[in-house]
């Protein structure tokens, strides 16, 4: 039987989900930095919930410690909201408050996925691919020196010295000859994966502000978290452009400022050169975003990009988004065109107007909501 | 139930070696009962309290969620927890190496001396054990009967008040005392004419059984003389602010109950939230005196030492309550043993004599027995923080500069440290809270005051627990405070929170 706390747990957890989904929120709208560290790990709130009491403002209320240092140092590091290390007497947990906490990245897109009640995605038969991946998993009586291996070596030399009575426990020496030697070898297994590429572009030019960024970064990021858990093997590719398009890293493409004016069609064509190069759609579930605020710079050019898309982009994605970045400067008019063309129910082309920070979760949903 | 298990074989046998050498150090403890448990187990135990048994509450859950993810992720882990009860019952991690294990018992038998020797806890209820889990029964029946939502709501808001407690309470007049225990005494004799209640049964079931017998009688009263509320005493200053509730708001039988209930437990608690510097400086000094002295291997010395230091490590950003605990009592049983103290001594004006001073008065341990016996945190550090210790220590205060934006070391001078000490430890760390008025207005609305001293309440959380308050008191509540330097009404009255300036 489980122990009545496993009760209380998940009443907790019941309560939370209906607190959490604000937690989540708040989170995701202030971006707070969530950056992975080292390979698939990042910090992360642990809910909890706050039974009011009177108590003292934090304000300024300032502390103590202990160590070296004069009046005016600073006392460094965050505060350890875990206070003392090591043994705990029982007692009263006092002023709990939000511990930072590590989490998996299957983890939070896991929660991410509960919070926004997205679907998982669908394997599509037809893009299922197959691959062979050899991995040292047997073990071998021939190989380089390199992978010979020691144990399975001198386990084998043994069990021949025990069988031809050679072995003397009282001077328990093992010595190895030619046939003994073992090395690792290679297995051959095929695996079948589901492969997805996602291809942002993002519009860089003078009218995309910082806050505008801030958002398509925080997005994107959440983005990727989700997919990466719905396929094993995703691949990223980005793209800035202004007048003219490149294809740039995940750091530049967070990071850089660029002026000038806006051809989306430079981006459409880099996107189709870059599928048709690497990406065959058989095999590959590819999804392109498409992040900007809106302002083309020719009607011409608009309709340039409309003709792409529908030749040849929206034939070969899951599912194409644009995520439209409210701006000051920007026109919006992209936006229009798209739904005077495709609608909003569109089954391939899924629109969001992201008009703040606190829209992000939405467009979110909206995105990735139709579970293909 | 068995997650835990008593210990056997080897640390049976070390139990009893360490055993030996605190008897031999002249430590002073209940029968001292280890078990083993997985780190589930303990992360549940702790949870709890250190209690196996509670009543349901998600805040127990939250705390477990916290602990385990806690564990999980390599932040924190409990390796031992120890409860205040006879015989005193403490937890061991099974994970923990050999010599953890010889750490973890001997810091144990310093806990359960001072949980048996130190003043405040003479009157915590040792069966609390049984207690607990008679209180978890109560509730699961309320549960039963009102809706675990109810029920739980209302847990909630009694929990929302659980630290308005008075720390003078621990300490019952002999008068009320002596009252108490004639009611225990008429009680017994009534229970024994019903031929129903024997002499052996535990303390707890006895209270367990009586609070039904009195809620009988209450209704009693109640029918006998209706309008005892209209006339209620409603001007008697309380900082006992959930005994002023059973006593005087208009409750239902099992909401008084439940008020009742968590009065207890917090109380019972209380004692161990007023004395953790003191505990744990009790408990490392003896378990570093108790290892380096007897129970060390010559092979365990840097696994000991590595784990001592971990947890006297000193952080920029809180005291560390084992570090200072164990360096305060060394310091005193140092200065006894020398006779640092007293007239002559502190009127010394050469350095070089003081710091040279003994007159071989060799009364160290003696004094620091004497201390742990009496004292409790506010008192210990008022009396024996010294301006040599907070140098040594390396204490300071820091406060949040605005200019620079983080926080800064804002004074090494000694006054400044120790008022800034006393001030956290006041009312052990929560804000002194006074019914003032139970008929506020003649409108029988409750006024509360806050004894100010110099910070203001966090207003947010003021005014969600006011609504808690309004929730039980069903009358208007106000909380007389100072909030920027101008005294305050902070005013619900049902609808809308008010702001009244006086």
């Amino acid at each position: 039987m489980d122990h009545p706390i496993k009760r209380d747990h998940s009443r907790f957890r019941k309560i939370v989900k209906g607190k959490i989904r604000d937690n989540l929120r708040k989170y995701v709208s202030q971006g707070s930095q969530i950056i992975p560290k080292g390979t698939d790990k990042f910090t992360v709130p642990m809910p909890s919930i706050d039974i009011p009491r009177f108590r003292f403002g934090d304000k300024s209320q300032g502390g103590m410690g202990q160590g070296q240092g004069q009046a005016g140092d600073p006392v460094d590091g965050q505060q350890d909201p875990n206070g003392q290390p090591g043994q705990g007497e029982a007692g009263e947990g006092e002023g709990k408050k939000e511990l930072d906490v590590e989490l998996t990245l299957e983890e939070l897109a896991r929660i991410l996925g509960e919070e926004l009640a997205l679907p998982n995605i669908e394997p599509k038969g037809k893009k299922s691919l197959k691959s062979t991946v050899d991995r040292y998993t047997n073990i071998g009586t021939s190989g380089p020196d390199s992978l010979r291996h020691m144990r399975r070596t001198y386990k084998q030399a043994l069990k021949r010295q025990i069988s031809m009575d050679s072995y003397d426990p009282e001077n328990p020496s093992v010595v190895p000859i030619r046939r003994d030697f073992r090395y690792r070898a290679s297995d051959t297994k095929v695996e079948m994966q589901n492969a997805a590429v996602v291809i942002y572009m993002m519009d860089v030019s003078g009218s995309m502000g910082d806050e505008q960024k801030e958002i398509v970064r925080t997005e994107s990021f959440w983005i990727n978290l989700w997919l990466k858990s719905q396929y094993k093997d995703i691949e990223i590719r980005y793209i800035i452009h202004d007048a003219t398009a490149k294809e740039v890293d995940e750091h530049t493409f967070f990071r850089t400022r660029e002026s000038g004016g806006t051809l989306i069609s430079s981006a459409f064509n880099l996107c189709k050169e870059i599928i048709e190069k690497d990406y065959n759609p058989n095999e590959w579930n590819i999804y392109p975003f498409h992040f900007s605020d809106g302002d083309n710079w020719s009607a011409d050019d608009t309709k340039l990009c409309l003709d792409l898309l529908d030749k040849v982009i929206l034939p070969v994605s899951n599912q194409f988004c644009y995520g439209q970045v409210e701006s000051r400067y920007g026109s919006g008019q992209f936006y229009k065109d798209l739904v005077a063309k495709y609608g909003t129910q569109s089954e391939k082309i899924t629109l969001s107007k992201i008009k703040n920070k606190e829209g992000i979760l939405d467009s979110i949903k909206e995105f990735l909501g139709k579970g293909k | 139930m068995n997650r835990s298990k008593p210990i056997t074989g080897e640390l049976l046998a070390l139990k009893n070696e360490i055993e030996g050498y605190a008897i031999e150090a002249g430590l002073d403890f209940f029968p001292q009962i280890f078990e083993v448990c997985d780190y589930d187990t303990i992360n549940i135990l702790a949870a709890q309290g250190g209690f196996p048994s509670r009543y349901p509450h998600w805040k127990f859950g939250m705390d477990y969620d916290q602990l385990s993810k806690g564990y999980a992720y390599g932040l924190q882990k409990i390796y031992e927890m120890v409860i205040n009860t006879d015989p005193c019952y403490a937890y061991l991690l099974q994970a923990n190496n050999w010599v953890d294990q010889k750490i973890v018992m001997a810091h144990v038998y310093g806990h359960n001396d001072f949980f048996k020797n130190n003043a405040w806890f003479s009157n915590t209820n040792r069966k609390m054990m049984d207690v607990m889990a008679n209180h978890g029964t109560k509730i699961r029946r309320y549960m039963e009967k009102y809706g675990q939502d109810t029920v739980e709501s209302f847990v909630d808001k009694v929990l929302s008040l659980e630290n308005l407690l008075d720390v003078s309470e621990l300490f019952e007049t002999s008068a009320g005392k002596r009252r108490r225990s004639d009611q225990v005494v008429q009680e017994k004799a009534e229970s024994t004419e019903d031929g129903y209640m024997f002499d052996d049964r535990s303390a707890a079931l006895k209270s367990f059984m009586r609070t039904k017998q009195r809620s009988n009688k209450k209704e009693e009263v109640k029918k006998d003389d209706d309008d005892v509320s209209a006339e209620r005493p409603l001007t008697v200053k309380s900082r006992d602010v959930l005994g002023y509730l059973i006593q005087f708001a208009p409750l239902e039988e099992w909401q008084a109950d439940i008020i009742g209930i968590l009065r207890e437990e917090a109380y019972y608690f209380l004692p161990q939230r007023m004395t953790k510097i003191m505990n744990e400086g009790w408990a490392s000094y003896w378990h570093s005196s108790i290892m380096t002295t007897r129970a060390l291997e010559a092979s365990e010395i840097i696994d000991f030492a590595d784990k001592h230091a971990g947890v006297m490590a000193m952080s920029k950003q809180n005291i560390n309550p084992y570090k200072v605990g164990i360096e305060l009592m060394r310091d005193i049983e140092y200065r006894w043993n020398r006779g640092m103290f007293g007239k002559d001594y502190n009127e010394c004006s050469s350095m070089k004599d003081k710091i040279a001073w003994d007159t071989k008065l060799g009364k160290g341990r003696e004094k620091i027995f004497e201390v742990r016996k009496s004292h409790n945190d506010i008192t210990f550090i008022d009396e024996f923080l010294t301006p040599d210790f907070c140098e040594r220590q390396q204490l300071f205060t820091y406060k949040y500069n605005p200019r620079t934006g983080r926080f800064e070391i804002d004074s090494k001078d000694f006054l400044a440290i120790k008022q800034k000490l006393l001030s956290q430890l006041t009312n052990f760390g929560q804000p002194i809270i006074e019914v003032e008025d139970g008929n506020y207005g003649n409108r029988k609305e409750l006024l509360l005051g806050h004894v100010h001293y110099g910070v203001d309440l966090d207003v947010q959380f003021a005014n969600e627990t006011l609504k808690n308050l309004y929730a039980i008191w069903k009358r208007p509540v106000n909380l007389r405070t100072k909030y920027e330097d101008k005294e305050v009404i902070f005013n619900f009255d049902g609808k809308e929170l008010k702001t009244n300036n006086l």
